[in-house]
């Protein structure tokens, strides 16, 4: 095994502080500096600079104390050690702002280190648009608990009590006598707090301090830049896919053909001769092939000559045949059990007017814009993975189970990476590498080409729906039956041991797969007989498969809003209301639960939405125009998990060959208090195209034998020229109701993924008045539909 | 294996390289410029994009002994320490998301500008439409060459004003 004998200088950098940061402070040089003099205790287990260094092993941070969080240091600047990730939404900029608030110091005088096992505490990564909802909390509540130590450390130099003291900018002054003066930095520069924080998991980490309550907040709120922006349109920044190692090889997959094959025999002979040729590792059906250099690799997997046989019977349907096989009976793996309000049997026998309809989302991948890739190091009996995996440390704790070695000598270096959004919660590459490194017993970085990434990556779980609605003869939505069927049997767990690819493809079995889920709607809407079932469908091949379910950016959302929030669409037409009218209709009933605050915030987002577009009040489908671009527009709405947002589209409908524009998207959005403002507008943007994209051309092709979808021109997404002409992003900042205390921080990322599906479907109804109830509208399929409908 | 010597960022650089290599492996591997990125190896996507003699090429797919001109990677832009407009546009823009994609949008909007330093909301979305990004900053990119092409024709009308002052 090789050993450290020089610390990478790109390693130094990503695991000191930002360059950004590096470059205005003076930080790096002081933290390094310390650490190479060896005077500060600090820097040996609680500075990101020193880490590299240290052979190992890595414990756990303790989230129980206050060094493990927050680190100041002599020339009175703060480092932040955070147990998060960043999608590319800026969360790191959007936790500085928060810590450096409620400690007092400038954001400009701090650095955030992010998600490496080893320096930060456990929060979990990233998902499930939490970063700012949940573990914000426990970081704002420690900086809190650090300035109120240090108020308590210079009350005690100047010999007055607190309240005597004011503190800004990271310099704690005396009241009455402005010469007494101290800095954070002379108080506890470069030595540790030693102070117990509470709480029994690490939401709760806690210590004395309250928050500052939001009228305090003055760095929160503000349209700060993202620091990590430079770096990554200069060129500098050092990504996860960039890392190089003393003696590092690479490596490159070699997939099975066909999905479900067995490897029979390899020919080695076919690339022992190859220029660079190291070895061929293959278990099970899992085969790589390694070489020295990273060029030789992608020869090497093409030329690597391996027999496979075909599984007995087909995996998986063809696609076009994919929703008839989930309607079929038998294919169902979890068992009906609808949730019932009110009678919705009743409601329908008794209703002036029925409505049904099916709706079909395909599954669509996560396509990562790099492929998977991931660098191991197996030096000094340890291994050290180096990702861009979103949940590190949970990758850290399946690396070790998988290799079986123990946690304390497995760390993940989080770096940045390609965003996929959901699709690193089980980071194969990380398992390959270390799995190549442990085998070859030098550096290993694998990467996967595009073929493999778009066909074998995770998938965002197809849909079908069947839902019925019932209207009285006043045109008011009387019962409302939902049934979502999802093909999501053995949904993909988070960095699990036996369950990624590698694992799969070496022979793991869970003792039972995971059951997956199908999701119910998410509105307000006030609704008295509602029944909703939801089912899980599965596919002949559970295990091996390309077609493995995972968390894709609000995993069931989009699916299930393109159903719901359409039907309500077509429920409206169905009673000649107007779209806006009839759903706030739905959401005016007067109740006295928690419901009617929420009902209220989500009226204000709608109303809001409306009136940043200027909605025309009128029923769907507006008078159909005689030229060749119809026009219409479209509004969708959700609430999730405390987020409320509508969406409007507008569309221009080419008549002649089906192609969809949408021309124009207003998004109200309330998320409680906003952190970032315009940081929160680029998320949402990002979230609503990435849903268009969805909307208007993915979806993953496969014949009986494997995926077809391989690359961009097999599987084509958004480019530039779907780009909407405009975008308006409304910030809906909170409670309709001044009575209430401001709203706290919620989460924004996924819930705008929601909406746009049915939004740009609503859209298209109203301008020509053909209703589209398959994703994703390609002009092919459009076409077909407005020739059907004779528009 | 043999001798290749390339030009990049205004400096002679020479490797011992298997010459049919694509360019992006020795730029990313031996001249350790890693701006430029793989993204897909087929040229569909443009992450790989660098700029030969000023015109934006797909390093994925560009052998490397088939290169003759002058190399420009994302690290070579800036000038003495300034950013070049399309860097500080995306900065003022807030353009990226994950911003892995972002050197192929950044050096093909160059190339854009450079031959059409006024373009239109078509020219923008056409001269763009190959360079994709997962999570779709396009309503930011194009806003971001619209403020780059100001900065661009201001600095050229104020160097114009300069020679003929």
């Amino acid at each position: 095994m090789t050993a450290f004998t020089k610390i990478p200088k790109q390693v130094e950098e990503i695991l000191s502080s930002r360059r950004e940061f590096l470059k205005t402070s003076g930080l790096f040089v002081v933290t390094l500096g310390a650490a190479a003099a060896g005077i500060a205790t600090l820097m040996t287990d609680h500075s990101g600079a020193a880490s590299p260094q240290a052979a190992g092993p890595y414990p756990d941070r303790d989230y129980r104390q206050l060094d493990s969080w927050i680190v100041i240091h002599e020339n009175n600047t703060a480092t932040f050690y955070v147990g998060k990730t960043d999608c590319g939404q800026g969360t790191g900029t959007a936790f500085r702002q928060m810590m450096s608030d409620e400690l007092d110091i400038a954001y400009d005088k701090t650095a955030c280190i992010m998600g490496s096992t080893d320096v930060t505490v456990d929060q979990g990564g990233s998902g499930g648009s939490d970063a700012i909802q949940t573990d914000g909390l426990p970081m704002r509540r420690v900086a809190a608990e650090a300035r109120r130590v240090l108020l308590e450390m210079a009350a005690t130099r100047f010999s007055v009590p607190v309240d005597q003291l004011v503190v800004a900018n990271a310099v704690i002054t005396v009241k009455a006598d402005t010469a007494k003066r101290v800095t954070y930095g002379e108080l506890i520069g470069g030595k540790r707090f030693s102070l117990a924080l509470t709480g029994n998991n690490i939401n709760a980490a806690t210590g004395r301090a309250p928050m500052k309550p939001v009228q305090d907040l003055k760095i929160v709120g503000q349209s700060l830049q993202r620091y990590d922006i430079p770096p990554k349109v200069d060129g500098s920044l050092k990504w996860a896919v960039d890392m190089k190692l003393p003696g590092m090889v690479h490596a490159r997959n070699v997939r099975p053909p066909f999905a479900g094959a067995k490897l029979l025999t390899i020919d080695e002979s076919s690339v022992r001769s190859l220029p660079g040729f190291i070895r061929v590792v293959s278990k099970g059906n899992y085969v790589a092939v390694v070489c020295e250099r990273e060029e030789q690799a992608v020869r090497a997997a093409v030329a690597l000559k391996a027999n496979w046989e075909k599984p007995a019977t087909a995996p998986f349907p063809a696609s076009e045949d994919l929703f008839k096989y989930m309607r079929s009976a038998g294919s169902q793996t979890s068992r009906a059990n609808p949730a019932v309000t009110g009678n919705p049997d009743a409601a329908f026998s008794g209703a002036a007017q029925v409505l049904e309809a099916e709706y079909d989302v395909p599954f669509q991948g996560h396509t990562a814009f790099g492929p998977a890739h991931a660098t191991a190091d197996p030096s000094n009996g340890q291994m050290t993975i180096y990702s861009n995996d979103m949940k590190s440390y949970g990758m850290r704790n399946g690396v070790a189970e998988f290799l079986g070695m123990p946690r304390e000598n497995v760390r993940v270096v989080w770096m940045e990476g390609p965003q996929a959004y959901g699709r690193t919660a089980a980071d194969d590459a990380g398992f390959e590498a270390a799995y190549l490194a442990k085998e070859i017993g030098r550096p290993v970085r694998v990467q996967w080409m595009r073929h493999e990434e778009t066909a074998w990556d995770t998938k965002g779980p197809a849909f079908t729906f069947k839902l019925r609605g019932a209207l009285d003869n006043q045109g008011n939505l009387t019962a409302f039956d939902y049934d979502a069927q999802a093909a999501d049997y053995n949904h993909l767990g988070y960095n699990e041991a036996n369950t990624v690819l590698i694992a799969q493809l070496m022979g793991s079995r869970p003792r039972n797969p995971a059951g997956g889920g199908a999701d119910r709607p998410s509105d307000m809407y006030e609704i008295p007989n509602r029944r909703v079932t939801t089912q899980v469908v599965g596919l002949p091949l559970v295990y091996e498969t390309p077609l493995r379910t995972g968390n894709l950016r609000d995993p069931n959302g989009p699916q299930v809003t393109f159903a719901s929030e359409s039907f309500i669409d077509e429920l409206a037409a169905a009673a000649k209301a107007d779209p806006v009218e009839f759903r706030l209709k739905l959401l005016t009933a007067s109740t006295t639960d928690d419901n009617a605050f929420r009902r209220a915030r989500s009226i204000a987002v709608i109303k809001a939405a409306a009136q940043t577009f200027r909605w025309d009040t009128r029923p769907s489908p507006r008078p159909r125009g005689n030229g060749r671009i119809l026009t219409g527009r479209g509004i969708a709405y959700t609430y999730r998990s405390q987020t409320v947002v509508a969406e409007i589209a507008e569309v221009e409908v080419n008549r002649e060959t089906g192609h969809v524009w949408v021309k124009r998207m207003v998004c109200a959005h309330d998320c409680g208090l906003v952190i970032n403002p315009e940081g929160l507008k680029r998320t949402v943007e990002g979230g609503m195209l990435h849903s268009l994209s969805r909307t208007l051309h993915e979806e993953v092709k496969f014949d009986t034998e494997k995926v077809t979808s391989i690359d961009w021109a097999s599987h084509p997404t958004m480019t530039h020229l779907d780009t909407p002409e405009t975008i308006d992003v409304v910030i809906v900042n909170g409670d309709p109701n001044p009575n209430r205390p401001d709203l706290p921080h919620y989460g924004a990322g996924e819930t705008v993924c929601k909406p746009t599906l049915a939004a740009v479907a609503n859209a298209i109804f109203d301008a020509t008045g053909v209703r589209l109830r398959r994703v994703p509208f390609r002009d092919d399929r459009v076409l077909a539909a407005l020739k059907a409908a004779k528009v | 294996m043999s001798n290749v010597t390339l030009r990049v960022n205004g400096t002679a650089r020479t490797v011992d390289i298997d010459p049919s290599t694509p360019l992006l492996y020795i730029l990313r591997n031996d001249l350790n410029l890693q701006g430029p990125r793989f993204g897909c190896g087929l040229g569909q996507c443009g992450a790989c994009t660098v700029l030969v003699d000023g015109v934006a090429t797909r390093s994925c797919i560009t052998p490397t002994s088939s290169i003759r001109g002058e190399i420009t990677t994302l690290e070579g832009l800036a000038k003495d320490g300034k950013l070049h407009p399309v860097q500080q546009a995306w900065i003022d823009e807030q353009v990226p998301q994950c911003g892995f994609c972002q050197n192929g949008q950044i050096m093909t909007a160059k190339a854009l500008l450079d031959r059409t330093p006024n373009p239109t909301d078509v020219q923008i979305r056409e001269g763009m439409a190959r360079t994709l990004c997962r999570c779709m900053t396009y309503y930011r990119v194009q806003l971001a060459i619209k403020r780059a092409a100001r900065t661009m024709r201001a600095g050229l009308d104020a160097s114009k004003k300069e020679v003929t002052a």
